[in-house]
Formats: structure tokens, sequence, C-alpha cells
């Protein structure tokens, strides 16, 4: 091995640095644990990437840029792919020009999400190619493949990976050279990317044509392999599974399989033929192994305690052994808080003394639910906040549904609570609503990225900015506020008090900047302010 | 092929127990070795417990150290040390911050490197390597206080043998 060019790197860098070498030309997305790194990473390497609003947008940018014959990275967390599958289902039957991967990073365990979903089952169900890979060599390799795939069948490929994945890091030998985008042209196709029913019919066709050509191409993959060993036993896995089953049962014959949809079902046939005990080792749901079952192949899988979670060595152990009894309980860690001199802590404490019903949303501020606060009622899903609250208001009796108050953050409100905002406009409950937005000027969950909102790109250079009252005002809210909320004075209460009994829609944005990067703001406001007076200035000279 | 040695570090967000699995990882990876590294981001930002996994030797699989496997425990925060307790082999070596004496770290947010240096004394990788691995994971300004801290936890090892 060539040591200059060893890498220690998380599956998420080597996804990056993949897509810099393969001459990927645009990469979009939203941040999200355990994505958040890739998109990041890659415009450290020099690579174009921006933080799009929300997956949607992000992924429909990226559908743009393959139309027009580009190769395009859209990275998501399993629950943005949610919010992208409008278009993915239908790019699936437009297909593309370029190349669009687009990466889930699934979190098996929910280290910082709200479910566990398992979006293998989103290629069945959107009729895309899908690549799993086990560690960053194969991140790194399978990057360069998906991209061949996706120009080969004209298909957007799902590269899907798990928080072990994304932020373990393994050896990486990286390729030498990179290659340049190459230039994007457009080319009509009316009918291949206009989606009108008399147009979809035949399209429809086309992908489960693809979907047949590939699945016969998968037989022979070399993105599947196999790993010899006795006979006595053998398994069937994927993504990191694998690293935990050759640790576990090194001396087993391993079907990896690589290319996970669709499945190469001639070559699992075979497998399962020539081992005496077959089991599938899956993290979460039981994709591969019902799969399997449904083509008529005799395979074990694990039991149901073990879809709950993430895998590891000591619990591929228990599934291999059958171990059915209750695994011991991990000793309970510290719980995460919100920052001491955090601005929240004055909104959840004034919304805990007044009794507030409080629909929550995603974001650091989701921690008001635990002690001392204990001031969030719920939390389902990014900009769930505006939409669960407005439901509440519309049916409860009066004097609860007075207290009902929405919460989210600035980021998250632009993500997908600008929509609920139009609801509220439009369906006012009869008492009026409440939405507090916590403006602390940045993503600050994920590890602080910009956002529309923050007028700066994902590189934090100066660019258009959505303004927050600027935005509730046109949409005819009368009661928009601004205040920083400051310990002490009681002006918070005060105004929180006087929106929930206006019976009016109102708005209170709580701005102040996140604490932990307070200094970093400051420096990119100034340096903004510099770069809009040399602006002034040019335009002033001509 | 090299048994593959296994280190959990423990501690809380914000104590450096990333940056210290960082540092190690790439001392391993400079010995020539195979090395994986696991860690667990996203809510450990906000002051909870956090955990990095490092596993090196001939060849590694699994990034996860399995539960009762570790040969190294670090902890950064005596109140991790229970609740990480079992991820220790039988005849483990648990590594505290009793093991340097906070008066000769240069600044108390060294002390992820202090017993990093403890550490280091058990492990087969050369001073040379680690000091390189230090050097490119902090800035200039912040690498002479880290070496410092570094040497009070390797020799604090050496003369407690």
């Amino acid at each position: 091995m060539n040591e200059s060019n060893r890498l220690l790197l998380s599956g998420d860098e080597a996804i990056a640095l993949a897509a810099r070498h393969a001459g990927v030309a645009l990469g979009a997305g939203y941040p999200g644990t355990p994505s958040t790194e890739i998109l990041e990473h890659f415009s450290e390497l020099g690579g174009h990437a921006q933080w799009s609003p929300n997956e949607k947008v992000a992924l429909e940018v990226t559908i743009g840029a393959a139309f027009g014959g580009a190769r395009a990275l859209c990275t998501m967390k399993h629950v943005g792919l949610n919010v992208a599958s409008d278009p993915l289902f239908t790019a699936a039957y437009t297909g593309v020009t370029g190349a669009l991967i687009v990466v889930s990073a699934d979190d098996p365990g929910m280290a910082s999400s709200q479910n566990e979903q398992d979006n293998r089952r989103y290629a069945v169900a959107a009729g895309v190619p899908m690549l799993e890979p086990s560690d960053s060599q194969e991140a790194y390799d399978f990057m360069f493949a998906a991209i061949e795939m996706s120009e080969r069948w004209k298909i957007p490929v799902l590269f899907r990976v798990t928080t072990r994945v994304c932020h373990s890091y393994t050896v990486v030998q990286s390729r030498a050279s990179s290659e340049a985008p190459r230039p994007a042209s457009f080319e009509r196709d009316i009918r291949g990317r206009v989606m009108i029913p008399a147009y979809a019919r035949p399209a429809h066709r086309r992908l489960r044509q693809k979907l047949a050509e590939m699945q016969e191409w998968n037989e022979t993959s070399p993105l599947n392999r196999i790993v010899e060993g006795g006979a006595s036993l053998g398994i069937i896995t994927s993504g990191i599974s694998f690293m935990h089953v050759r640790e576990t049962a090194p001396e087993a014959r391993v079907l990896k399989l690589g290319f996970t949809h669709p499945l190469p079902m001639k070559k699992i046939a075979q497998f399962v033929k020539g081992v005496a005990r077959c089991v599938v080792i899956e993290e979460g749901d039981p994709y591969l192994v019902d799969a399997i079952r449904a083509a008529g192949i005799p395979v074990e899988g694990k039991p149901d305690m073990y879809r709950f979670g993430e895998l590891d060595v000591p619990r591929v152990r228990r599934i291999l052994n059958n171990d059915l009894s209750p695994e011991p309980a991990k000793p309970p860690g510290k719980p995460p808080q919100l920052c001491d001199a955090c601005q929240y802590r004055i909104v959840f404490e004034s919304l805990r003394k007044q009794d507030c019903i409080v629909a929550g949303d995603i974001g650091c501020y989701t921690l008001g639910v635990l002690q001392p606060f204990e001031a969030i009622d719920s939390c389902v899903c990014m900009g769930a906040s505006v939409g669960v609250g407005l439901g509440l208001r519309h049916v409860l009796p009066p004097d609860q549904a007075r207290r009902v108050v929405s919460v989210i953050g600035d980021s998250t409100f632009v993500h997908s609570g600008i929509s609920g905002l139009v609801e509220m406009v439009y369906n006012p409950p009869p008492n009026g609503h409440v939405l507090i937005i916590l403006d602390n000027s940045t993503t600050a969950m994920t590890g602080h990225q910009e956002h529309p909102g923050t007028g700066r790109t994902l590189d934090h250079e100066p660019t258009g900015k959505v303004v927050l009252e600027g935005l509730a005002r046109s949409l005819g809210i009368r009661r928009v506020h601004v205040i920083e909320p400051q310990v002490g004075t009681g002006e918070f209460d005060r105004l929180l008090t006087d929106c929930l009994e206006s019976n009016e829609l109102s708005v209170i944005i709580a701005r102040r900047p996140c604490i932990l990067i307070a200094k970093q703001l400051k420096q990119y406001e100034e340096q903004r302010c510099e770069c809009d007076a040399a602006t002034a200035a040019s335009a002033q000279a001509t | 092929m090299t048994k593959v040695t296994n280190i959990v570090v423990a501690g809380l967000g914000g104590q450096g127990v990333l940056k210290g699995t960082d540092i190690l990882a790439e001392v391993a990876l400079l010995a020539g070795y195979d090395v994986k590294k696991s860690e667990i981001k996203g809510m450990s930002q906000r002051g909870g417990s956090v955990t990095g996994d490092v596993r090196f030797g001939g060849q590694v699989f699994s990034p996860m150290v399995p539960s009762g496997e570790a040969d190294f425990l670090l902890v950064l925060e005596p109140t991790q040390v229970e609740p990480q307790r079992h991820m220790l082999r039988p005849g483990g070596v648990l590594i505290t911050p009793d093991a340097v004496s906070a008066d000769q770290l240069p600044h108390k947010k060294t002390l992820n490197v202090a017993l990093l240096g403890a550490l280091s004394a058990h492990l087969p990788m050369a001073e040379e390597q680690w000091l390189v691995s230090l050097r490119s994971g902090f800035a200039e300004t912040f690498f002479e206080g880290n070496r410092k801290a570094f040497l009070v936890g390797r020799v604090s090892q050496k003369t407690s043998k």
C-alpha cells in the first residue's frame, strides 16, 4: 500500500472526497446528523456545495443539475428523505442525464433523531437502485460505482449509509487523480422529463425495464462479494453489520451485499444452497430477510428484539446463538441539556410559568422537554410545531386553546415552518395563535450550519437573506414582535402574556445569536458590513 | 497478525473526548496499523455523555469496541467512570484524571491530552509518533501546552510502574 495516500477518513469525508475526485459539479442538502459533514467537507475540498432550505428543494436543485448533464450529489439524514420523497419518486421515472446520487444517512438507535426508520424501503418504493457501503473505503469506492450506474442507466441512485458508517473513521486508499466537472449542456427531452400522465405511463414502464436490467447486472456485480468460510454457517449481510459479522463469526461463509436494490436473487439462492444454515444479519427492518423469503429462499432472520437499535458484536453473537434472553441494560449516561447561558432558557421558563401547551419542533430547543423545564408537549417532525399547535387550537375548549403556543427554531422555520405560517393566516383558530421563533442565527443542533435566514452561504459568505419578521408581516400577521430575551427583566413574560390574551395571530421572534458561536457570528456580520459598504461604494462610483 | 487493541475514551461534551480519539487514531495510523475510530456526535454537543472508541491492530472489523473487551478505558470526568466500567475487559487498564496531578497541567483543557500521555506509556507507538500526531491535531499556538500535558501524563505512568 502506498503510505502517502493512506488516509483516515470518516464515511462522510470519504463520500465528499470521492465526489470531488469524480468531478461532482454540485452538492446540495440540508444539515442533519449523521449526514452534515459530507457537504461541509466537499466544500472544504473545493467542491460547489450549498445548503438548501430543506431536503425537497435540495433534491429538486440536484435533479435540475443532473438534467443539465452534470454529476450531482444530494445529502440528507433519513427523515430528510421523507421531505424529499416527492421529487425522488418521480425522478425515478424521468431519470437523469448526468449523475444523481442521493445520500440517505440513517440513524438506527437514534443517536440524534426522532425515529429510526429504515430508508432501504425507499429504494423499493421509489424504484431506484441502492448501494450500501460498510466502511469509509467502500463509501469512497461505491461513490464512483454509483455515479457510473447513474449515468449508465440514467437513474438516481440511493446511497444508503448509517451513523456508524458516517461517523466511524477507517483507512482509505484514494485514487490518484481527480476529474474536473464536465461542461453541462441542456438537451431537450420533453417526453422524458415532463411527467404528464401520457408521458409518465411509458416512463413507468421504462423504469421497470431499467430495474430488471440492473437486477441482472447485479447477479455478477463486483459490489457484492463472498468471503469464503466453512459450509456449516452462511451469513448474508450488508452495511456496517458486515463488520460486526466478520468479527463475531470469522469462520462463517459470508455473502456481503453492497448493491442491495434490486437484489441479486440468483446469487443469493446459490449461496444459500451451499451452506447448512443461513442467517441474514441486518440492522433495523427485516428488509433483506423479507425480500429473500418472498423469493422462496429459506433463510433465518433475527428475532424481533434485535430490530430495535444498532447492532454490534455482542448483539450479532446473540442473534447467531438465537439468544432471546433480556439484554443487559446500558448504564444511563448524562443527558444533554440547554447551555447555561442559552436564551431559550428564559423562553421555556416563561412557557412553563404560564402553563402553556407547547407544540415543539426539532433542534437544540427540543431539550426544553427535559428537566428543569419540561415545557414541550409535542415534537413530531421538522416544522410540525406550527400545524400541530393550530390543530390543538381548533379543537380544544377555549380555556385550553388559549394556552397553546408553537415553538420553532430559525433554521427549522425556514425548512418547513413557513408553510405552517401560511396555514395560520389562512385558517386562523377562533382565539388566534402564538408562534415563537427562537432565532439564534444558526442551525445549532447539527453543528452551526448557515441557512437562508442567516444571509450567509454554506461556506459563510454573504448572500441574500430571508428576514423572518418581514416575511411574517408580508403574510398579513399584524402582531410581529422581535425581542431579545433578557434574564430578570420579565419583558419576555409580559410579551407572551399580551400575545396570548390578544386572541390574535402573533409571531414572537426571540432573537439572540447562539452563545457557542457568538464571537464567530459577530465576525461574519462585520465582514458582511464591510462587503455591503464596498458594494455601495462601487455602486456610487459607477 | 497483530492482535487488536481496544480503547474507549469517555467524558462529557466539551472535554475534548473526540479530539483525544482523533490524536490516538492518527498515531496508530502513523505507526502503520489498521485503525478504526467510532464516535457518536449530535446531542453530545450539549454537555451530555460522549464516548469514542479506537481500535488498532493487524485488521480491525467492527469500529465499535464490544462491551467488556476494552483493554484501556480513559475517563475524563469522574462521574463517567461507573457508567463506562462495563466496557473494560477483566484486567483492563482504567485511566482517570487521578493519573495526573491537575496543578502540573498547563491548562485544565489539556486533561484529555495528559491522559493520552498516560495511555501512551502502555502502547507500542514511539514518542516521536505521538508528537507528530499532536502537532497535526492542534493549531501551532496550542501545540506547546498540549505537548507539555502529554509528557506530564506519560511520565506519570512510568514513575508509578
